[in-house]
């Protein structure tokens, strides 16, 4: 089977060859109609923002229900919160992340009626977001309980409450700890980004679906954007690995913690 | 010497081989005869044209006539019986499975346009379908120019995105594209209001209204975007099984049997549920019948 990839130089209007086939990627030229190219590099970018709000709400809020999970028993509102953060665990992981990326888009929005004004972009953000974060939340809460129990009563025989507890002593371990299952997280979130087709953000797998039928080069498109998706999350594996290096404390935590092995 | 003995029986094999082919004046009428089935390929939800009406049976417009064309080959064959064999395809994977002769015969919703044609065969079009526009019966939306800033859904993968691309560049105007993933999905965009219009096939369009809850609230408007050939799909390389197909056709559109078929499949209630598609026959379509053409969709006008 021969490969034409000049099927990506075409104009997605006419099917006519584009002037500025790859110079339009670097701003030197501007193509009349966009080519199949110039819509690749757009789709790739709202799989990247898609990704990147997803995965910025899965952290955040991942860390935080991982870390109520965790909580010492003080009372009747530490209990309650772990008990919040459980039920938001099981909650989110318990769903298909498409029927949460539905509920979001069609099911939700009709109860609470000011989320139907929000661009679809947002909803499957949230929706990815959630569905990750309670995957980072028991990650976190795994790398919290890993800590020996020394720690936690080291600080409380220093006087600190529990928040300082956490914010000094607990976290700065456990979030070392956790970095290498956050990197296949955070690439898990750029492949599941792809979802987001089936709630009309214009991203590389409602490309590929979209391009193939025009173009009948469903290889050529397929093999392009599987090329993108690689390279993404290759990408936030680079960065990852680079974090881990980083924050990394000699003797901190055990040596063979190494990040070579990370991946 | 032994160089070339080994092409004198390279030279023998391909003679023979060759007149293999040559009597094999139809693989596909070959197989047939000698397997005594064939394989239909069909589409699951494709509603009236062809889809499944429950525990693998497939039926519909293009199904029954196709079931009427094989029933022609059959007596053309002389064969006594002939087992159809009903295997599903998609829009992604019909093509290569009619090349690779997976599939004899495709009886769905294939537009029959330039690009395919040079990797299947089309036999002559017994329907033409034309895009049109779908809104809620009280929205005020007549016509495309009403739709311009306004949300107009359409289904991934289908040609109505591009068609709806160059008719923005064509007049200068901008809509709010939302995608569904497939028909049901759109429709249910402009069910929930998260999309003012919904633009289609015709019969796509009059098949989800007739199965939606309330199909009063709905209504298609407005001109004929573009009008496409769908057509029955045959191996390319097989000029006689086209041409079999093809008298076959003539025959029924002689015998006076498509505005029956067009009746019963598009104007009476169907199975499974029931539901009545309504869609008038048209003009189009009339015309294709009285003047049998195998034409691809860049010869039919754009119409605006």
């Amino acid at each position: 089977m021969a490969l034409d990839f000049g099927v990506f130089c075409k104009s997605t209007l006419d099917g006519e060859a584009v002037d500025h086939c790859f110079s339009s990627l670097f701003g030197l030229g501007q193509n009349a109609d966009p080519s199949y190219l110039d819509w690749l590099m757009k789709a790739w970018g709202w799989t990247l923002a898609v990704a990147a709000l997803g995965l910025a709400i899965a952290l955040i809020v991942g860390a935080v229900m991982g870390t109520l999970r965790t909580l010492p028993d003080t009372g009747r509102s530490s209990r309650m919160l772990v008990r919040f953060a459980t039920a938001w665990v099981e909650l989110f992981r318990n769903i298909p992340v498409l029927v949460q990326v539905f509920l979001w888009y069609h099911v939700i929005p009709s109860f609470i009626l000011p989320l139907k004004l929000l661009p679809s972009y947002w909803l499957v953000s949230i929706a990815l977001g959630f569905y990750t974060s309670a995957r980072i939340a028991e990650q976190v809460r795994a790398g919290i309980q890993s800590l020996p129990s020394g720690q936690r009563a080291a600080a409380t025989a220093l006087g600190m409450t529990t928040i300082q507890t956490y914010r000094y002593i607990i976290l700065p371990m456990a979030l070392r700890i956790v970095i290498p299952p956050l990197t296949s997280e955070s690439m898990n979130a750029i492949k599941n980004s792809s979802v987001a087709f089936a709630v009309s953000v214009p991203e590389l797998t409602l490309f590929a679906m979209q391009a193939q039928e025009e173009t009948s080069r469903g290889v050529e498109i397929y093999l392009a954007v599987t090329g993108l998706y690689a390279l993404s999350a290759f990408g936030i594996n680079r960065v990852m690995t680079l974090i881990e290096k980083r924050s990394r404390i000699p003797g901190f935590i055990s040596a063979s913690n190494d990040a070579s092995l990370a991946h | 010497m032994k160089m070339k003995q080994i092409s004198q029986i390279l030279a023998v094999t391909a003679l023979v081989g060759m007149s293999g082919a040559a009597l094999a004046a139809s693989a596909t009428m070959d197989k047939i005869k000698s397997s005594g089935a064939v394989t239909m390929g069909v589409r699951e939800s494709s509603i009236p044209m062809s889809y499944t009406t429950g525990d693998s049976r497939f039926d519909g417009y293009h199904v029954e006539a196709c079931r009427m064309i094989l029933n022609d080959i059959k007596d053309k064959l002389g064969m006594s019986t002939l087992r159809i064999n009903y295997q599903p395809v998609t829009s992604q994977n019909r093509v290569p499975l009619v090349q690779n002769g997976t599939v004899d015969i495709e009886c769905g919703t294939t537009t029959n346009n330039a690009n395919r044609a040079k990797d299947v065969g089309f036999a002559n079009t017994l329907y033409v379908e034309e895009v049109r526009i779908a809104v809620k019966a009280n929205s005020g939306i007549n016509s495309i120019s009403q739709l311009a800033g306004k949300k107009v859904a359409t289904t991934t993968g289908t040609t109505s995105v591009q068609l709806l691309r160059k008719h923005e560049k064509a007049n200068n105007v901008n809509f709010d594209e939302v995608f569904g993933k497939d028909h049901a999905d759109s429709f249910l965009l402009l069910e929930s209001g998260r999309a003012d219009a919904f633009v289609m096939d015709g019969s796509i369009l009059a098949g989800n209204i007739a199965s939606a809850k309330n199909p009063k609230d709905f209504k298609i408007v407005g001109e004929v975007l573009s009008t496409e050939p769908i057509a029955i799909m045959v191996p390319k390389n097989d000029p006689e099984f086209k041409a079999a197909v093809n008298a076959a056709i003539a025959k029924m559109v002689a015998n006076g049997r498509m505005p029956a078929l067009w009746d019963k499949w598009f104007l009476k209630p169907i199975p499974p549920k029931n539901v009545v598609v309504g869609l008038e026959l048209s003009p189009a379509t009339k015309n294709a019948w009285a003047n049998l053409n195998d034409k691809p969709a860049e010869d039919y006008a754009q119409k605006k």
